[in-house]
């Protein structure tokens, strides 16, 4: 089942990359978005993990998704992101993807987390 | 407590008390891990078998992957790409051998006997999932789009014998760049579409994934698909087969195919591609 070897062709018109082992090591991009986002969610009992990540996939998403692109072919994963959803969505689709604003969006997040985490500890174990 | 400690230490030093890192979970015949199989925070890949199903696993420092070293961690893209491929890697070179749910990154336990629990309460999830993923793997297309105009910016104004002055061509010129550009773009997601749809009915599953900013990727030109297939091995070829068409039919479209990937996408039950 491996083209762990494959070169890539430069004739035809698919670019093939080797995952691992081949010429090409897997791009950063390709291997974030699947372990990062991807893969089962099962809560580890170091129980921030999972809020932190779900912080860091969301800046993710806000630099690696150009959402035109995304509306345009009908994915629309953020609809029913609640944290995208209201102001994150609206503010990458302006295209303003700098790091100040990226800043800003984080210590907002950071800020939802913590307030999420105190009634977390407050109200009880939450659920995975 | 039945930690190895002599394959758990291979180049990092566990003081204090370990945690322990969980790249994927296999049937309880998981393969001997060979010492060679080095992982997160340079600790060796071992089994951890509990509810007849096996969990691969690495005990790793807290005071790089506990808690707060997590939060301070990911935050730095350095150590994420380090992470990610060790985690990575070690699920691939299972993968190659057996079914494997892979675990999404920094899944992290206490202690083995944490790590076993789990095991024991997810034991029907995961036995479903190594069931529907064996013998199937994963691939990657991705499709881009030269956008016309790209490198247009120098061109000379073209005489069009018409009286309108110097600005009123650059509009007619600007406005027939923007139109072409829009064109190919449009041709572009149609392709994508028609691609996505054969690809579909040639694989198991199939997840939509958000197009990757040039930036990251690397590429050049409008990415307009991304997605994954769950592809049984015995077809992969036919799939391979089908992509190479599907290019030459598309030649708008340059398509990328990546694979095989252990079956990340597809571990969780949810057949929208949400994330949950």
């Amino acid at each position: 089942m491996t083209y762990g070897n494959l070169a890539t062709p430069s004739s035809g018109s698919v670019r093939r990359s080797g995952v691992a082992g081949g010429p090409q090591t897997a791009n950063l991009a390709d291997i974030l978005e699947r372990v990062l986002d991807k893969g089962l969610v099962i809560a580890g009992d170091i129980r921030v993990n999972l809020l932190d990540i779900e912080l860091l996939t969301i800046k993710l998403r806000l630099v690696i998704a150009s959402l035109d692109t995304a509306r345009q072919v009908g994915i629309n994963w953020w609809e029913s992101d609640p944290w995208l959803n209201a102001q994150a969505a609206d503010r990458a689709a302006e295209k303003s993807h700098d790091q100040q604003e990226l800043e800003e969006e984080n210590r907002q997040l950071r800020n939802r987390i913590d307030a999420l985490e105190s009634g977390e500890r407050n109200g009880g174990s939450r659920g995975d | 407590m039945p930690w190895n400690r002599a394959s758990a230490t291979a180049g990092a030093v566990v003081t204090e008390s370990p945690c322990v890192w969980v790249y994927a979970v296999a049937d309880d015949a998981a393969p001997a891990l060979t010492g060679g199989l080095i992982g997160v925070g340079g600790a060796a890949a071992r089994p951890l078998s509990a509810a007849g199903l096996t969990a691969i696993v690495g005990s790793v420092a807290e005071s790089e992957f506990g808690e707060a070293a997590l939060r301070q961690n990911l935050e730095d893209l350095d150590w994420l790409e380090r992470t990610a491929r060790a985690h990575h890697e070690v699920i691939e070179t299972v993968a190659k051998e057996r079914p494997v749910v892979p675990m999404r990154l920094a899944t992290v336990y206490s202690s083995d006997e944490a790590a076993a629990r789990m095991l024991l309460e997810r034991a029907a999830d995961l036995r479903e999932a190594l069931t529907r993923l064996a013998g199937c793997s994963e691939w990657g297309i991705k499709g881009h789009v030269a956008m016309p105009g790209d490198d247009a910016a120098g061109q000379q104004p073209e005489a069009d014998g018409s009286s309108a002055g110097p600005g009123a061509a650059y509009l007619r010129r600007r406005r027939a760049q923007l139109t072409a550009r829009q064109d190919a773009r449009q041709e572009a997601v149609v392709s994508a579409q028609a691609v996505h749809a054969e690809l579909d009915r040639l694989s198991a599953s199939a997840r939509l994934y958000p197009p990757q900013s040039p930036e990251i990727a690397g590429h050049s030109g409008s990415m307009v698909l991304n997605a994954a297939y769950l592809v049984a091995d015995d077809r992969a070829e036919e799939f391979g087969a089908a992509v190479t068409e599907l290019a030459a039919r598309h030649g708008a479209l340059q398509l990328t195919l990546t694979g095989p990937w252990p079956a990340y996408s597809f571990a969780g039950r949810n057949e929208t591609g949400d994330v949950q």
